[in-house]
Parts: structure tokens; sequence; C-alpha cells
């Protein structure tokens, strides 16, 4: 249950992270922001006496803005938790739907089904079409993003080597999920 | 054990840095893991090319000689030397300028170089096996008494991206220490330059090299990934080193 509450919240928070993230081309400042993690839903804000808190710090928040929608995380997680927990007795595909994470960008908010304790698909329920840059983002990171939160939960693995990932890749990318799991 | 991470953003990539320690909490994990950064930091700010103030960019229009520059931009510019005579002229640290000439250019063995020197700083806590991931390639270590078979020194299970569906892991390197280096076109399109033949490399597919230390690992997967027979002769002479084609 550990593992899909942390998998939920990874999903969440790199799509939040692709939301909050600083995409012009000098995006080489990183800022440092406390991202908290609520593994078993006891605390409305994911710091409950289960929650592990951790300190890390996350690419592209870099803006006090861009803090604050990451410092959001905690809400969502929590909202995610209690639909987890819902879903406990049932082996059956259960649908989650994460809470609304206000982002610079505009509102996200995405859905995870999770069977027999595997996430089997994440589909997301809304994202900011705020212009032409956005939809380009969002058509092209979404889908990559479903598909790798599923392989995720099957490849056993603990980083991912591949080409020089930039900045912009990375927010998409099965290692981002990897390393926003472990913050 | 239980297992940290931090991720930060330097020379233009995610560089995460992963820790398995009882307690990944302690206030040395923490000092160093921001020591490491402080290093790769350091070694951005003397070889970034996106800055004119960097002293590789000042070197680079005259400003500067070698004797001038902080003693590692010598050091570059020799293990580039080294680096092309070692892989028989697959790798160079003389790339075009576009303006029809060459420059000195050290960005292809600095991220590598600079990996190693952070994992330095990492490799002396006690009881701590720790991964870097720098955009992509990956250098892990344990500390000298966390024995290799034990439960501290759970080997590292690298995932290597399907260069021709990047959403896929091809294939699984596991690593207890030493370096994981992947080269191909496939994040940034064509980047590679073959200096034998004179051009970019755009093929598909990528090169991945593993064994002791990320400078030399990315190095030779750069190498291999734009050299042809000859390069790869020259790579049957590593001994500490191997590679696969995706």
């Amino acid at each position: 249950m550990r593992r899909i509450v942390l998998w939920a919240l990874s999903t969440i928070t790199t799509l939040v992270l692709l939301f909050s993230y600083h995409t012009s081309t000098s995006s080489t400042v990183s800022a440092s922001t406390r991202v908290t993690t609520g593994s078993n839903g006891a605390g409305s804000n994911g710091t409950g006496s289960n929650g592990t808190a951790s300190k890390g710090t996350v690419p592209g928040a870099g803006t006090p803005q861009g803090s604050g929608s990451s410092g959001s995380n905690g809400s969502t997680g929590s909202n995610g938790t209690s639909g987890a927990g819902g879903s406990a007795g049932s082996a059956a595909g259960t649908a989650v739907a994460g809470s609304v994470v206000p982002t610079r960008f505009g509102n996200v908010q995405v859905q995870i089904t999770v069977a027999n304790g595997k996430i089997t698909s994440a589909s997301v329920l809304q994202i900011p079409n705020r212009d032409r840059h956005d939809i380009q983002i969002n058509n092209r990171a979404v889908p990559i993003l479903n598909q790798e939160v599923v392989s995720a939960q099957s490849a056993d693995i603990d980083m991912v080597s591949g080409a020089t990932v930039t900045s912009v890749a990375y927010i998409q990318s099965l290692q981002s999920a990897i390393d926003q799991a472990h913050l | 054990m239980s297992r940290r991470a931090w991720v930060e953003q330097l020379m233009g990539m995610p560089m995460s840095i992963h820790v398995r320690a009882d307690d990944p909490n302690r206030s040395d994990i923490e000092r160093a893991v921001q020591a490491a950064y402080t290093e790769l930091a350091r070694m951005e700010d003397l070889f970034t090319t996106y800055r004119a103030d960097s002293q590789l960019s000042r070197l680079r229009r005259g400003e500067l000689t070698f004797a001038g520059c902080d003693p590692l931009v010598a050091a570059a510019r020799d293990l580039g030397e080294q680096a092309r005579e070692v892989t028989g002229g697959a790798f160079t640290t003389q790339l075009p300028d576009g303006a029809g000439g060459f420059a000195f250019d050290p960005t292809g063995l600095v991220k590598g170089w600079a990996v190693d020197r952070a994992g330095d700083y990492l490799a002396g806590l006690a009881g701590v096996s720790w991964c870097i991931n720098a955009g992509g390639d990956v250098l892990a270590g344990r500390h000298r008494y966390v024995p290799p078979p034990g439960v501290d020194a759970a080997p590292w299970r690298i995932g290597v991206e399907n260069p021709h569906d990047r959403a896929q892991v091809a294939r699984v390197v596991t690593v207890e220490s030493g370096a994981v280096a992947t080269s191909g076109t496939a994040a940034r399109g064509a980047h590679l330059y073959d200096p034998v033949a004179d051009v970019q490399v755009g093929r598909a597919g990528s090169s991945t090299v593993v064994g002791p230390t990320l400078l030399w690992a990315d190095i030779w997967a750069t190498a291999l990934f734009v050299g042809g027979t000859a390069a790869r002769e020259h790579f049957a002479a590593q001994a500490e080193y191997s590679a696969f084609d995706l």
C-alpha cells in the first residue's frame, strides 16, 4: 500500500513539477524547497504521525510561486492516500482521483487506476491549456508520463541510463519518477 | 536500510544523488551530498560554455591563458589529449567552432570527470552506498567497509533506456561500484561529433559503457557511438571496461 501511495504521489509530483517548471532556456536555476510525503494518510497535510517528511531539492522551482505549488503536494498526497485506502479490499481496478493541484500554469488533477496492488493506468483529468506552448508540452508529456508510471511498476530498477537528458525532457522521464519517489 | 534522493539542476541537466543507509538523514550524509553538489557547481562554473565569464569562455576568447586559469582547465586539456590518443582519434576536445575552425571544448569529458570528483565526497561515508545520475550517466559507489555481498551494498540496478522507445528499459546493468555511461542522439538530436569523418553523427541507437570511472566510461561511450572499427579495436585493449550497443 505504501508503494502505491508513493507512486501515486510521484505521479502527481511529477505532474506538478511539469507545470511548475521554469521553461526558459536559461533554466539552470534551482531552488530548495521542502517536499512532504504523507505515507499513511494520518494527517490532513501528509505530515501525520506515520508520514515521512523528507527534505529535498526540487528542480525548476525557480520562483517563490513555484515553491508554493510544490508545497501543495502534501494536500494532494493525503487525498490520494484516502483514495488508495478505499481500494484496499478490491482486486479489480479501482480509480483514485487526486485532488486538484494549483500550479502557476493552472490546475492539474490526475487519476490512477490500481489493480492487485499495482498501478495499471494513469490519466489526467485536468490540465491547463493556457497558451500554445502549454498545449505543446501537455500533449507530448502526458502520454509519456502515463506509460512511464506503468512501466516503472514492472521494471525493478534504481536508476536510468540513457542519452543525455535535458532539463525539459527530465520532467517526463522515468528517472524523474524514481527521484521523486525517494525525495 | 533506507534510501534518500536529492536532485539539483547543474550543467543544464538534472543531477540526482541517491544514498542507501540505515539513517539517510544523518548530518554527515547531508554535508557530503552538499559538498558533492558544490564540486559539481564549481566544475560547471569553470567549464560552462553557456556563460561568457567562465574561465573556459575567457580562454577561448584569448582573454586568459592556460597558465592564468584554474589548474583544472589545463588538466582538462591534458585529459582530452590523452582521450584522443587512447581512442585512436574517435574522441576529441577540439570541436568545430561554427566558423570553419576548431576550438577547445572539453564539454564531452567534464561531466563524467566532475561526477567522479563529486563521488569522492561520498566515498568516505560509513555504512553508505550511493549512486549519482547526471542526466543519464551513472556512477555508483560504497564505503570501503561496506562488504560487497552485504545488504548495504545491494547493487544498484541501472536500467538502460531503449533509444528507439525512451519510455522502455532495454537492459538492466547491476553495479555495486562503478560507472554506466550511455551516448546517443535520442535525447538531443544530432549532437555527437565524429572527428575522423568530420561530421555530426545523428544515427539512431546508443552505446553504453560500464567501467570503474565515469570520466572514461563516458569518453568511451562517445567514441564507440561515433567511431568505427578502429575505435572498437582500441576499446578492446581496455580490460576494465565493457560495452554494448542498442
